[in-house]
């Protein structure tokens, strides 16, 4: 055999052995924590099952995460779309500054993002006494919640939109501008087009984050059960009272959404410009 | 001129100020009241300084593996064609879109004594879960996307000429990659590493379950915040935050650096 065939066939076997190895490493890692979930939930009957799931606490756990998922997402569609439009269209001082801070919730720990708002409006805080005041509780309730998952999904939007808007240049805009057009007609008419799909790309990643986040919101929500637990809380609560068929039925929903998350994910990748 | 620059630079920098910079200031603030000597007390703690070395050296170990793994992933996924290929390609991400708790209680119930993994690894007496090995175990989990989502765009764009040119020259494949690729991709290896270790770090959610959480042992340092939160010990929680803090920002500062001397070597 010459030595050629032989570094090929010896190619080969690299590449079966690699990703074979890739293979098992994702099927331990990621698919076999999502099968034993959906078994164990419906291990004890479907019944059971449907029954967890319909639970009044669970419907409310998801309610709020909804509503938290919600002004995650109107807050970043309004930050996102204004950072990405002031810090592509324009050259400004203290500009790098800017897109630095954006980026800091991505780094913080999301138990510090919690302490955070803890130390702003809680208890011992300067603003405290003025929020009681109004008759306004923020730590320990709803509002709370809603400011962490705003928090830890900040950047999602902007740092998808931003790259995008880079490479398209400002040619085009430059051009409607001059013939006279308003800037909210040319965001909509000629800008918007191109970043459709890197928006919904950052919509579909910061609903992802605002559904299962789960360090920020514990910190702030103070487990109140029905009131400002959120499906992943409700979770925890139900996997510490031992309740395990519970936790991991609502577990299943998660997947749910994150199943349907990656597939949307999938389709709007890369797919501007 | 482009219009909008008042509405878009007014939008951004209030929404910015309340969400981020303010909170941000208050733990600045708050961490002021404490005098140097009560800051060195906290931090320098038996227990705090125990979990500290748990968080970084198990969120060290899994960025490690996660380093290795990812680069054979991006590598599998840019070179090679499969069938399932797609499929293996799209499941990457899902550590970002399964709720960290779901991930975190998953991987302890397989992990324990009579888990599916689990089991296989205690006729060996290898314990996982509620040990260091399962809270690298969740690390890993969490930072698989990081590296291969880092690497792999570098691997797509690399020039084939150079790897041509050795194999003509009798190269062996191993010392091919050593040599050209490498030293190519090195950069984004490394940054993606460093925005696994700098996640890792910080991981609460899938680590709480499956540490155990014995103090002295399997405790991280996020976990000690929340157990002085629940104290009310709001002193304690803010020191040991800040010094995390800081230790992230480190860490990112050192890899943009060394991005900033990568990119300047290329030119």
């Amino acid at each position: 055999m010459d030595n050629t065939s032989q570094i090929k066939k010896e190619n080969r076997l690299v590449k079966w052995l690699l990703i074979g190895v890739c293979a098992v490493f994702l099927a331990v890692m990621l698919v076999l924590p999502l099968i034993y979930i959906i078994y164990t939930s419906l291990a004890a009957g479907f019944q059971k099952f449907f029954s967890e799931i319909t639970d009044p606490y669970t419907i409310k756990a998801m309610k709020l995460t909804i509503i938290a998922t919600v002004w995650a997402l109107a807050v970043n569609t309004i930050f996102g779309l204004c950072a990405a439009w002031c810090l592509t269209r324009f050259e400004f001082k203290g500009k790098k500054v800017i897109s630095a801070l954006i980026d800091l919730p991505l780094t913080i720990s999301p138990v510090i993002a919690g302490l955070v708002f803890l130390l702003t409006y809680g208890r011992q805080s300067i603003l405290y006494p003025l929020l009681d005041r109004l008759g306004v509780s923020i730590i320990f309730a709803v509002p709370g919640v809603v400011l962490a998952t705003i928090f830890v999904t900040f950047p999602y939007i902007a740092r998808e939109v931003i790259p995008v808007l880079n490479s398209l240049g400002t040619d085009e805009e430059e051009a409607a501008a001059l013939m006279g057009m308003k800037g909210f007609t040319i965001f909509r008419k000629i800008t918007f087009p191109h970043i459709r799909f890197a928006f919904l790309f950052g919509i579909v990643l910061c609903s992802a984050r605002a559904m299962g986040e789960f360090g920020a919101v514990s910190v702030l929500s103070g487990h109140l059960k029905g009131l400002t637990n959120t499906l992943p809380l409700h979770v925890e609560m139900l996997y510490q009272g031992y309740d395990f068929t519970g936790a991991f039925a609502v577990s299943s929903l998660l997947i749910l959404m994150a199943i349907v998350i990656l597939i949307l994910r999938n389709i709007f990748e890369k797919k501007d410009v | 001129m482009i219009p909008g620059f008042g509405l878009t630079f007014g939008i951004t920098i209030s929404m910015l100020s309340v969400i981020v910079l303010i909170p941000l200031c208050s733990l600045i603030i708050y961490s002021a009241k404490l005098s140097p000597a009560e800051f060195w007390g906290i931090i320098s703690g038996k227990r705090v300084l125990h979990a500290y070395f748990v968080s970084m050296s198990t969120a060290c170990i899994a960025s490690l593996i996660n380093a290795g793994i990812g680069l054979i992933m991006a590598w599998v996924l840019v070179r090679y064609e499969f069938p399932g290929k797609k499929i293996m390609d799209g499941m990457i991400e899902l550590p970002f879109a399964l709720p960290t708790a779901v991930a975190g209680i998953a991987l302890t119930h397989l992990t324990t004594k009579e888990g599916w993994i689990g089991a296989f690894f205690d006729r060996f007496g290898i314990q996982i879960a509620y040990t260091k090995a399962g809270i690298v175990f969740a690390l890993v989990f969490v930072g698989i996307p990081f590296v291969v989502r880092s690497v792999q765009p570098v691997l797509e764009k690399l020039d084939g000429s150079y790897e041509e040119a050795m194999e003509i020259l009798g190269g062996t494949p191993a010392y091919t990659f050593v040599k050209v690729i490498l030293p190519e991709i090195l950069p984004a290896l490394i940054g993606g590493f460093t925005m696994a270790f700098a996640r890792c770090l910080g991981e609460y959610g899938s680590v709480v379950f499956i540490a155990g959480n014995k103090p002295m042992d399997t405790e991280i340092a996020p976990l000690m915040i929340m157990s002085k939160l629940q104290e009310f010990d709001y002193e304690a929680a803010t020191a040991i935050a800040l010094l995390m803090l800081l230790t992230a920002f480190v860490i990112l500062l050192l890899n943009s650096a060394f991005q900033y001397r990568a990119a300047r070597m290329v030119k």
